[in-house]
């Protein structure tokens, strides 16, 4: 238990180590001559952004700060928005409530960890906010959380206060393979274990959904003396129906995409986006017009059998077709290279550059509700930017600033600084006497919980025994 | 201008006639084999990767080889020009650790997966007999500049015999560059069992033992290891003195002790698995006490075994671009620059996807995020196309933009390390490859679809 109370120290030493300017007031921030890829108006040389309060309030040229104003020359660098993930399960200590098939009563909002180093990594690799879903065990499952990484705060700040609530669906080879795992003595398979079963599972609960509606309604209007009872499964799907919850359904198959769209018709709501649609490109014209996004792999394929016709025009033929696509990574590895995943739709079609960026950065934030607020280099909107090294989509780019609001939640040159101090620290670390070998003359250590990074990089593609 | 027509004439009958074949949907008759002929790249950037960049150069195609490289190389007459304006010549792509044609689905259909056989001693096994000519990935993989891999099987101690095959031909044999390249060896590791390319036990899994105890047990299996090796030895003893004098015993059959005489006679390469640094440096006395050649494949620690591996002429296959760090507290790019650090100690190195098929196409980006972090792009590009082919034995061959190397040649409309560059051609062997695939195929399906 010591070992583990001082891994957990040095842990939250190293949190602060990396947390470069936490401080940083939310005074004025003044990045000059970068040439700024906007994701909205196109590409601007030479060009300053002012950041004050944690907002963009001026682009242009040879822009003045008052003093104390940070600034950032960016001459010879690019500038774009903060990548927008828009399917990740980054620091949620748990993703998969797998018991039952309809789990509307979950939230990973309740799983949040911030100290989570994977979060740092997705910084460096210019991920700026993420959509964090629940696992694809069931038909419908648990509530999301949008966030943006700010590192080195609790858990609450991550949060976007005035994101639209959201929730995970999904549909296929996962949600069959649930009910496929070994049964406990007594226990039965899970329903359902078709494609057949999963749709009258989701249609079963918007039918009671819609009845639960309807008893509140009567209650509110007096026509009926008693509350109904309060609801946790089906009162998220009321706001569904309410259009108050946008829905991100999980599914590879065009055929089961198409009859989530036609169901949704039929109960009245729109479909948020349809995620990783592997063969969305199929169905491309009743997307459109049924106005649901797209959020897809750019182009990983074949690793099973769902997966066999995608191909890496998918984003090409979806955005010819005018859907909205969004290019995310289910991956905390892949979440760090995003700029060279949209770059591919460059080659794949001819994606023309700042709609293949917008894959990345504005599309995400119209899938997540947030593009008021966040997605490209705008006016008015959130200082959550990025300072790259070079052009982001070539393949020798990094970001060297990672911004939020202004604030820089990682520095490339402060991370390389630090990196002496910290090694010292873990050398000292490791030499004391609960940090030793067992068998080596320490105090035998207890064993910290188990490592799930592998469990949760595979969620939803079910590489892992479980379904994720 | 004329030729350039024909070419493009006969892309889309090709492409035509795989749309045909597609009704099948098997993915199995989608391998097409390209066309054999003379021809001559003028006029473009030829990036030779064995000397300088030449602009403005011709490169020769003939007979299966390059006949001649230059800005002033002559053009056989009959050849097929193709106007290299604006474009650049590379030596085709090669990676170096992938299971390519040994498993199409990896997951829920296991009628398509070849890739681990359950013996511990699989010496005998060999991928080429394996690896399907007619996978999807295959197509999907060239189309992206990737003319070579080595393709191996992952399972037991002993996996079996890699081999380094061209992404083109409809037989094991038209594939084959060598069919038996390297034997595989998931080397034994402090903290659980074998694996190829990752996984570190320790915590987590299984009850918790003693460190000590996990060194010994390693030891313990390296001992055993090398009683196979000495077995093997023995074997070809007892099986060449048998030979001339049939008075003494007959030796009884044993394929997987016979697989292994080359290997452990020094004479053909054995790749290890090992990802830590006590792990590469145990590979490093075991290749040391058995004379033996050796090569690390994975090597995430190996920036700290250098030593070891230089004394040793042992080569790293690293395979974790694509992988986390190791440790949370670890930099965030600490397996990004893994490369730079391993060049800089002048340990030969290579990048490799280190994937099953699927994703080999990525390859160049991942030596383009090694040159994003202290890799020079020359060095990076390097990584990918000649120090494979050295580190596999088959430089002489294959690599480099050279007179009288396989002609494995592609040319592109800019750095072919960048993901936004355009394949124009694809020569594997010689043949002009039609750049179609399983993803073209389901592109021209559905592109038009209203």
């Amino acid at each position: 238990m010591r070992r583990v109370l001082t891994l957990f120290t040095f842990l939250l030493l190293t949190v602060a180590a990396f947390v470069p300017v936490s401080a940083q007031a939310r005074g004025e921030v003044l990045i000059k001559n970068a040439t700024v890829l906007t994701a909205a108006r196109g590409t601007l040389e030479g060009t300053d952004i002012l950041i004050r309060g944690g907002k963009i309030v001026r682009i242009g040229k040879g822009l003045t700060a008052g003093s104390g104003a940070v600034t950032f020359d960016a001459t010879g660098k690019f500038v774009t928005p903060g990548i927008i993930d828009a399917h990740s399960h980054t620091m949620l200590s748990a993703i998969n409530e797998g018991s039952l098939a309809v789990t509307s009563m979950t939230d990973v909002k309740e799983m949040l960890d911030p100290t989570d180093i994977t979060i740092y990594r997705a910084l460096a690799g210019g991920v700026t906010s993420a959509l964090l879903l629940h696992g694809s065990a069931n038909p419908i499952g648990g509530q999301s959380a949008t966030v943006k990484f700010k590192w080195g705060r609790p858990a609450a700040d991550y949060l976007i206060p005035d994101a639209p609530l959201g929730i995970k669906f999904a549909l296929g080879e996962n949600v069959k393979r649930s009910s496929q795992t070994q049964t406990q003595p007594g226990q039965t398979f899970r329903y359902p274990r078709t494609r057949m079963g999963t749709m009258e599972v989701i249609r079963d609960a918007f039918r009671r959904a819609r009845d639960y509606k309807q008893e509140w309604d009567d209650f509110r209007a007096k026509k009926t003396k008693v509350p109904p009872r309060v609801d946790e499964e089906l009162q998220p799907l009321v706001e569904i129906l309410e259009g108050k919850r946008i829905v991100h359904c999980h599914g590879y198959r065009s055929d089961e995409h198409l009859n989530i769209l036609r169901m949704a018709e039929e109960f009245g709501f729109r479909v948020g986006t349809l995620q990783h649609g592997l063969e969305a490109y199929k169905i491309a014209p009743e997307i459109a017009k049924h106005g649901a996004g797209v959020s897809i792999f750019t182009d990983s394929w074949s690793y099973k059998l769902e997966a066999y016709d995608n191909t890496p025009y998918n984003a090409y033929i979806l955005w010819k077709n005018g859907v909205t696509v969004s290019i995310n990574s289910d991956s905390d590895e892949r979440m760090r290279r995003l700029n060279l995943d949209a770059a591919k739709t460059m080659k794949f079609g001819g994606v023309p550059e700042e709609d293949a960026l917008k894959m990345i950065t504005l599309n995400p934030a119209k899938q997540l509700g947030i593009d008021k607020r966040t997605g490209s280099i705008e006016q008015g909107k959130d200082g959550d930017i990025v300072i790259w090294n070079m052009h982001p989509f070539s393949p020798y780019s990094h970001p060297e600033i990672t911004m939020i609001e202004g604030e820089v939640f990682f520095d490339r040159s402060r991370d390389k600084l630090n990196r002496a101090v910290l090694a010292k620290e873990r050398e000292e670390l490791e030499k004391l006497d609960v940090n030793k070998a067992p068998g080596s003359g320490g105090t035998p250590p207890a064993r910290p919980a188990e490592r799930r990074i592998k469990e949760r990089d595979e969620a939803d593609r079910g590489e892992i025994g479980g379904d994720n | 201008m004329k030729t350039m027509r024909r070419i493009l004439i006969s892309f889309s009958l090709t492409s035509l006639l795989s749309l045909a074949v597609f009704a099948q949907s098997d993915g199995s008759q989608q391998n097409k084999t390209g066309r054999a002929g003379t021809f001559a790249i003028v006029g473009a950037r030829v990036v030779t990767v064995s000397g300088a960049v030449i602009e403005n150069g011709t490169v020769v195609i003939q007979n299966g080889k390059i006949t001649a490289v230059g800005a002033g190389a002559s053009v056989p007459s009959g050849a097929e020009r193709i106007d290299g304006k604006g474009l650049s010549v590379y030596p085709g792509m090669i990676d170096s650790s992938t299971s390519m044609g040994l498993s199409e689905i990896g997951q829920g259909a296991n009628a398509t997966v070849d890739i681990a056989e359950i013996a511990g001693n699989n010496s005998n096994a060999k991928a080429i007999t394996a690896v399907n000519p007619h996978s999807s990935h295959i197509n999907v993989t060239r189309v992206n500049g990737i003319t070579t891999v080595m393709s191996a099987p992952i399972g037991g101690l002993i996996t079996g015999q890699g081999t380094v095959i061209n992404l083109n031909g409809s037989t094991q044999a038209d594939m084959a560059v060598e069919s038996t390249v390297a034997l595989v060896i998931n080397f034994p590791r402090v903290a659980g069992g074998g694996g190829f390319g990752g996984g570190f036990g320790g915590f987590g899994g299984g009850p918790q033992v003693d460190f000590n105890e996990l060194v010994r047990r390693r030891d313990t299996a390296v001992e055993e290891l090398k009683k196979t090796f000495a077995a093997a030895l023995n074997h070809a003893k007892a099986v060449e003195a048998y030979a001339k004098d049939k008075s003494l015993p007959m030796v009884p059959t044993n394929l997987a002790y016979e697989a292994m005489i080359p290997y452990v006679r020094g004479e053909k390469p054995i790749v290890f698995t090992a990802e830590r640094e006590r792990d590469i440096k145990a590979v490093a006395k075991f290749v040391a006490d058995m004379k033996i050649k050796g090569i690390v494949v994975g090597g995430q620690e190996a920036w700290k075994a250098t030593d070891e591996l230089k004394r040793n002429n042992i080569p790293v296959i690293f395979t974790n671009i694509y992988s986390l760090p190791v440790r949370d507290d670890d930099p965030y790019d600490s397996l990004f620059d893994v490369p730079s650090k391993l060049q800089a100690a002048g340990v030969k190195f290579a990048i490799s996807t280190g994937d099953v098929g699927a994703e080999a196409r990525d390859l160049p980006y991942h030596a383009g995020l090694a040159g994003s972090h202290g890799l020079s792009p020359e060095e990076a590009l390097k990584s990918v196309t000649l120090y494979p082919a050295q580190i596999l034995g088959v430089s002489d061959r294959l690599g480099s933009i050279e007179v009288g190397k396989m002609a494995n040649v592609v040319v592109s409309d800019g750095d072919i390390l960048d993901p936004r560059t355009n394949i124009k051609h694809v020569f594997i062997n010689g043949r002009l490859i039609p750049l179609t695939s399983r993803h073209t195929e389901l592109f021209d399906s559905f592109k038009d679809r209203k």
